[in-house]
């Protein structure tokens, strides 16, 4: 079998060289901006490793404007996801849907579904609270609470009710482990959070996200403000974690995307352009478009 | 050359501001001090071990201490902070967090800024109409309710403004992590702002000690030590204030000891809140 960490090994057939036919001088780009409708471009092989996330007809209104246009994808289970796109591409915006952060803002609409194992994230009687604790996240800026790193990590397992002190105490060593800090802060588990590096800060996020086993874990430009030592140090650490978990990460670096990903989806303006397995995303990408987007030609 | 003079002018509009600026911020300082020098060179020599020890002794001429007024002060801030602190913390709670779930943050902060500039006296009589004369005589609980009152909306105000600093993205972390709004607020935003709050809260008991006006009509003022708020209640401020009135040169002096004592009490009060308002912004800074 496989290991998990190494699925560009996976035995796939070639991309197909499959291109929509365009009429001459299309720019699927162009189209985008002058809110033409246009079909993603996914790649079969998407497909191959079973999805543990489904994305269907998803389309999002902030009031009036639209920033999500049709989007379907599956997200591959114990696999990390990049979303890429110059900003404004609406990839932040799909991230926070999957655990409904986008609840919290005023005035947002949603159409289509989202399911997570089969079932559904959207729709009445679903559980938000349930999807959140299956669902974790980390943000841009790391966003320790201001109390001990001890109860940062274990904040999820508090709020749910867990009160056996034996019980907290292992599943904060498990996922501070998990998280990559566990022998750098073990000796001052009850120093407050806010002492801790920025680097260390946002693997302590990590952390406490892990905390509960959530199935995915969404990461939105975790390491744009962090030095490339921590960033180094926390994309070797979204490797490890797809062996037990899904990641999706949005980022801007390019490098980063292709660094620590197993597929890779183009955003542009709210649309999904392409979307394939890394490798083949950057070096042999179906649409001139791409192409032109990850060799920063644009954008 | 006609820039140069504009400019030559305006170095003295300049410095003849920043004069006129100085020397009001001088006129402070000098204001509190006279008031300070004042009050200890008339009301220092008053302040004796009996000042805190006895009670009024119904002798003019001889008249005790403030013990009595003193405790009636602490009992009635007291029992006005166990009601106004939490009521003014959750409206405060509800304008700053529930803000878009339901209308009434909206009018509830005009009304909490309308109230927090009623003139005490009108709260005096209010509690008077509502309080004391339905219960029939004057008492420590219509004083309790009186200074509430004026607690509340400063209490609620300071913790909106306190709660609208936490930083946003401690609450998307707590909802992301399967939070309840209730648990975000008990177990992450209060706790980030508790320091602040507290301070807004004893802003709010510094103001209440000190005031007369509502007390007058409510609590009355009492020559006895007294537990039980049934009864006409003492506070130190109306105590001043039938002295400093009254007729006897033992009594006016007792007055002015007793205004270099509350003095005394709300200049700690207000140098305590500013240390735990130093630490608490030293808290969100390392942030």
């Amino acid at each position: 079998m496989e290991s998990p960490t190494q699925p560009l090994q996976i035995k796939l057939p070639a991309a197909p060289a499959f291109l929509p036919e365009r009429p001459a001088g299309y720019n699927m780009l162009e189209a985008i901006r002058r809110n033409e409708p246009v079909e993603s471009t996914v790649h079969e092989s998407v497909h191959a490793q079973p999805a543990v996330l489904s994305i269907r007809d998803f389309e999002l209104w902030y009031g009036k404007s639209k920033a999500l246009h049709g989007i379907n994808m599956p997200i591959a289970r114990n696999r990390v996801t990049a979303l890429i796109g110059p900003s404004g591409c609406g990839k932040s915006t799909l991230l926070r849907c999957i655990n409904r952060l986008n609840d919290l803002v005023d005035g947002v609409r949603i159409h289509g579904q989202m399911t997570l194992q089969g079932s559904p994230i959207y729709g009445p009687g679903v559980d938000v609270i349930g999807i959140r604790t299956r669902v974790g996240m980390v943000f841009q800026k790391s966003n320790p609470f201001p109390m001990s790193i001890f109860e940062n990590v274990i904040y999820a397992l508090r709020i749910a009710g867990e009160r056996r002190k034996s019980v907290l105490a292992e599943r904060c060593e498990v996922a501070l482990r998990n998280g990559a800090l566990w022998d750098e802060v073990k000796d001052r588990l009850t120093e407050s959070a806010l002492g801790l590096s920025g680097g260390q800060q946002q693997r302590l996020c990590i952390a406490r996200a892990v905390a509960s086993e959530p199935e995915v874990l969404l990461m939105d430009e975790p390491c744009s403000a962090l030095d490339p030592i921590a960033t180094l140090k926390i994309e070797e650490l979204v490797r490890d974690l797809c062996q037990r978990l899904t990641v999706v990460i949005v980022t801007h670096n390019m490098q980063q995307a292709a660094r620590v990903s197993h597929y890779t989806a183009f955003m542009y303006l709210g649309r999904l352009v392409e979307y394939g397995r890394t490798a083949d995303l950057f070096q042999n990408p179906l649409l001139p478009e791409t192409e032109q987007y990850v060799t920063g030609r644009f954008g | 050359m006609r820039s140069q003079g504009v400019g030559q002018l305006g170095r003295w509009y300049s410095r003849i501001m920043f004069g006129v600026c100085v020397g009001f911020a001088a006129l402070i300082i000098a204001l509190l001090s006279l008031v300070i020098w004042y009050l200890l060179a008339i009301g220092a020599q008053s302040v004796d071990l009996a000042f805190f020890t006895q009670d009024q002794s119904g002798d003019p001429t001889a008249p005790g201490g403030m013990r009595h007024a003193i405790v009636g002060t602490l009992v009635l801030v007291g029992l006005a902070s166990a009601v106004g602190v939490p009521m003014g913390m959750l409206a405060g709670i509800h304008m700053a967090e529930y803000s878009q779930e339901t209308w009434l943050a909206k009018p509830a902060r005009f009304i909490a800024d309308v109230l927090a500039g009623v003139p005490s006296i009108v709260i005096g009589i209010l509690g008077y109409e509502l309080i004391v004369v339905p219960m029939g005589n004057f008492s420590g609980w219509a004083g309790a309710a009186a200074l509430a009152f004026i607690m509340i909306p400063i209490v609620a105000r300071t913790t909106e403004e306190m709660l609208l600093l936490v930083p946003n993205s401690y609450r998307a972390g707590s909802f992301a992590l399967g939070a309840t709004k209730a648990q975000t607020i008990l177990r992450v935003v209060l706790p980030a702002a508790s320091g602040s709050v507290v301070t807004g809260i004893m802003l709010a008991l510094a103001r209440v000690a000190g005031e007369t006006a509502p007390l007058l009509f409510t609590a009355l003022g009492s020559r006895f030590l007294t537990l039980d708020p049934n009864q006409p209640f003492p506070s130190l401020t109306v105590q001043i204030y039938t002295y400093a009135t009254g007729p006897y040169e033992a009594e006016r002096r007792l007055a002015w000891a007793g205004i270099l004592v509350l003095i005394s009490i709300l200049f700690a009060l207000n140098l305590t809140i500013r240390v735990v308002a130093a630490r608490s912004a030293r808290h969100l800074k390392s942030n």
